[in-house]
């Protein structure tokens, strides 16, 4: 009887995720009331509480928000396989849909009209880039340090050769040893 | 020859998933370094698929590493790059979903790590839409070729649109990028028509 409603619940999670991975254009923040809709007010699955969560984790985590998302309500609703066949129906949509279209992509570009549109849509890449910048600036509480680290990543990028992860990496080590050293510098002026 | 390209695709992609922090457009900094680097796509095919991809539905993640498994190496091949990118996330949301849960994002040293991060992020796709600019505006020039390298590369139309872009996106500032494509998509073909 449980193995039933467990294989019932595996069911459908795998159709909720792929309806979210079907139908969120451009991603990340567009998919967020979809999945409230589905996974807390319609099943549901997780509580308005477990979202706040699990959007905070998703932002902390590596990874697309879709797919965080979809692995963590279906291991919340079913343990591994859960997890597993949501993750499977975000996915799903997305690779066939781009596999079809590969199909065509190279004649569709070879076409002088579509050539002349993608003249113009490159500008357009630029500023939805721009825009994902100033998203994120505002989002996060920007200090002095914070500035500093951003115009650093800048230049290592766009001047130097260093790998692109690499500035990743020693800007995580930088950020933990900047939390370091103002909790030891606040623990100080605390024992005074 | 065929299984080293494959490997290679979901090693790649695996790296990449791995340091994807702060949304799908802090990937394309990554993707210029590790895959236009190896020759699986060009610039240029990069920042149109990025148009691509915010036209069809599902995360960016998902449709580019999609797209550079197949367009290198066929279906095996966008399914080793996609499995490549989604499986960090998915361990990742594995382990902390049943071992961390709330104590996760209150942790001191993963606060610390994003405190470092996100700025970096931040840099990383400014650069990466300087590479764009210079691509769309300058036929892909270097800032080190100086002016005149500049000069030589410059794009009138692209100028243009950009210019009309930039006024329209500030006077709606929440304009969705689907109508943003398509106004900039006629606006090539418009100057190219008056042009030729």
């Amino acid at each position: 009887m449980e193995t039933r409603q467990t294989l019932k619940n595996i069911g459908e999670l795998f159709w909720t995720f792929f309806k979210i991975g079907a139908f969120t254009f451009g991603g990340g923040y567009a998919m967020i009331p979809l999945i409230h809709r589905e996974a807390v007010e319609k099943h549901p699955w997780i509580t308005s509480d477990d979202m706040m969560n699990m959007i905070a984790i998703a932002e902390s985590t590596p990874g697309a928000l879709a797919v965080n998302s979809a692995t963590f309500v279906g291991c919340r609703v079913a343990g591994f396989w859960g997890a597993l066949f949501a993750t499977i129906g975000v996915v799903l949509p997305s690779l066939a849909i781009i596999c079809v279209i590969s199909l065509f992509y190279l004649q569709f570009l070879a076409n002088k009209w579509v050539a002349w549109a993608f003249e113009g849509v490159r500008c357009a890449v630029v500023l939805l880039m721009v825009n994902a910048v100033v998203k994120l600036a505002k989002g996060g509480r920007l200090t002095a340090f914070h500035v500093v680290l951003s115009i650093a990543a800048f230049l290592a990028a766009a001047f130097t050769k260093f790998d692109t992860i690499l500035i990743i990496l020693i800007s995580g080590i930088i950020g933990v040893i900047y939390a370091l050293w103002c909790r030891y510098r606040s623990a100080e002026q605390g024992g005074r | 020859m065929k299984m080293p390209m494959l490997l290679q695709l979901f090693w790649i992609f695996f790296k990449i998933g791995l340091f994807t922090i702060g949304g799908g457009y802090a990937m394309i900094p990554m993707i210029t370094d590790q895959v236009v680097s190896r020759g699986w796509l060009t610039l240029p095919q990069l920042i149109d698929f990025i148009a691509v991809s915010e036209s069809t539905p599902g995360p960016f993640a998902i449709n580019i590493a999609t797209f550079i498994g197949m367009e290198n190496a066929g279906i095996v091949g966008a399914l080793s790059a996609t499995l490549g990118v989604v499986l960090p996330s998915f361990i990742v949301i594995l382990i902390v979903a049943n071992y961390f849960y709330d104590r996760f994002v209150g942790n001191f040293y993963v606060q610390g790590a994003l405190s470092g991060i996100r700025p970096a992020v931040l840099g990383l796709i400014s650069s990466a839409a300087v590479t764009v600019l210079l691509s769309a505006l300058f036929g892909g020039a270097k800032l080190s070729q100086g002016l005149s390298g500049l000069a030589a590369g410059f794009s009138l139309p692209g100028a243009l649109i950009l210019a009309v872009l930039v006024v329209l996106n500030l006077l709606k500032k929440d304009l969705h990028p689907i109508v943003m494509i398509i106004i900039a998509a006629g606006l090539g073909i418009l100057l190219n028509v008056l042009l030729a």
